[in-house]
């Protein structure tokens, strides 16, 4: 391992502390990881706010991509859950938001990907389906329960049915952290290793440098790839929290 | 560099599995785990994912939201407001066309009634004109007639005279002496008869 480190894939996913912080014997130090999300904020907001300073009638660029994102998450959440979905506009919004400067902001070199790390995206799932199960119990108490009997199954059948809702139910957290960290994962590995493969050739003399430019063709489409990703697994996220919402507001099938 | 990403392969499940005792058994070996399963950064990374998320969030909810859909609110209002308005001039408009045609063709009825009565006045005129003319004219015949019948009468009584006093002239000439006047007054009578 020491050998690559040049190009080690995984270096990029380490996180060192910036400034130790120790609370309760828990290791809570400010790290690459703690700064990359105040980043995130900081330019999504950021953005957010001082595109839409002017609050112009007829909208700039900059205002239009403001714009553009808040009716597409709006759109989106009233499409999954109706009028009554409007009240988590806000987390659904912030969701959408997070997920996607967070991807972007991971796809410049040296940058750290936020959510290339599990517990980050599981932390964000776990919100929302505490959200769900929070609210659904609070709006509809036991009826909520609902959810894992589906109308017109066969008496015989619905011990087998409600297991797999169970199971479909509890696995949703999983499902939707896993997806967006491998994605992430997965694709900033691919990038790196190409990228290495670039730097090795050349290393390697003239032939090498000419042998280089398919890895570095490579790098570039998958660039575009990872971008196109960026923006597809926080659109993902996004509607897949409102479809678990829309399960909260409408328990029963 | 496969080497290293197949070693990542192996070694995500082997930390996920040892994860919840590697806080305190595997930090003595000095064998790295694959940073994203790595179990002693989940709590700096909870943390400070609950404070930036949180603090995100409630900017979002306070600030940025409130904002954007009070700017997209007011386009459509203004756009609502706009299309009224629009609607309310071409209403107007359409109105005004109305009243222009309507009055055009009470304008050209009043045009054809006057046109009429002017055209039926002139020749009522112009029939008086020449019936009183045909009047005079008739009246002017009468005269002239009358005058002509005068002037006829005053010459046959003339020519009586006349040929009175030629007779008298000739017979004067010719027989000599005067003729008495009452008898060739009978004679011309007699003759002209």
């Amino acid at each position: 391992m020491a050998a690559a480190d040049k190009v080690d894939p995984i270096h990029q996913f380490q996180i060192h502390p910036i400034i130790p912080l120790h609370i309760g014997g828990y290791d809570v130090s400010f790290t690459n990881s703690s700064l990359f999300m105040v980043v995130t904020i900081v330019l999504a907001s950021g953005f957010l706010y001082m595109s839409t300073a002017g609050r112009a009638l007829i909208p700039g660029r900059l205002q239009s991509i403001s714009e553009m994102a808040y009716e597409f998450v709006g759109n989106m959440l009233r499409d999954a859950a109706g009028k009554q979905g409007m009240q988590f506009f806000p987390l659904v919004f912030s969701l959408f938001m997070f997920v996607l400067v967070a991807n972007l902001i991971g796809l410049f070199p040296y940058f750290f990907t936020v959510t290339s790390h599990i517990i980050v995206t599981f932390t964000l799932a776990i919100l929302v389906i505490g959200t769900v199960v929070v609210y659904g119990f609070a709006k509809h108490g036991l009826g909520f329960l609902k959810l894992f009997v589906p109308h017109g199954v066969p008496g015989y059948l619905l011990p087998l049915v409600v297991a797999i809702e169970v199971i479909s139910f509890v696995s949703r957290p999983v499902s939707l952290s896993v997806r967006l960290f491998a994605n992430m994962l997965a694709g900033h590995i691919t990038l790196k290793v190409f990228s290495g493969f670039v730097v090795s050739l050349s290393a390697l003399g003239a032939v090498g440098i000419a042998g280089s430019v398919l890895p570095l063709a490579m790098a570039v489409a998958l660039s575009a790839l990872e971008l196109l990703v960026a923006f597809l697994q926080a659109y993902v996220f996004a509607v897949l929290t409102c479809m678990y919402l829309n399960d909260a507001l409408h328990p029963s099938h | 560099m496969f080497v290293t990403s197949a070693y990542a392969q192996e070694a995500a499940p082997a930390a996920a599995e040892g994860d919840p005792h590697a806080g305190t058994a595997v930090p003595a070996a000095e064998h790295e785990a694959f940073p994203p399963f790595d179990a002693k950064t989940f709590p700096s990374q909870i943390l400070w994912l609950v404070i930036t998320f949180g603090l995100f969030y409630l900017f979002l909810k306070r600030v940025v939201m409130p904002r954007l859909g009070g700017i997209i609110d007011v386009r459509n209002d203004r756009i609502t407001q706009d299309l009224d308005h629009a609607a309310r001039l071409k209403g107007e408009a359409d109105a005004a066309v109305a009243a222009y045609e309507q009055e055009l063709a009470e304008a050209k009825a009043n045009a054809n009634k006057i046109g009429q009565q002017a055209s039926d006045a002139a020749k009522a005129e112009a029939e008086g004109a020449r019936k009183k003319l045909e009047a005079e004219l008739e009246k002017k015949l009468g005269e002239a007639e009358a005058s002509i019948a005068s002037i006829k009468a005053r010459a046959m009584k003339e020519v009586g005279t006349i040929a009175e006093d030629t007779t008298s002239a000739i017979v004067e000439a010719l027989v000599g002496g005067k003729a008495d006047k009452s008898e060739i007054a009978a004679a011309v009578k007699s003759a002209s008869r």
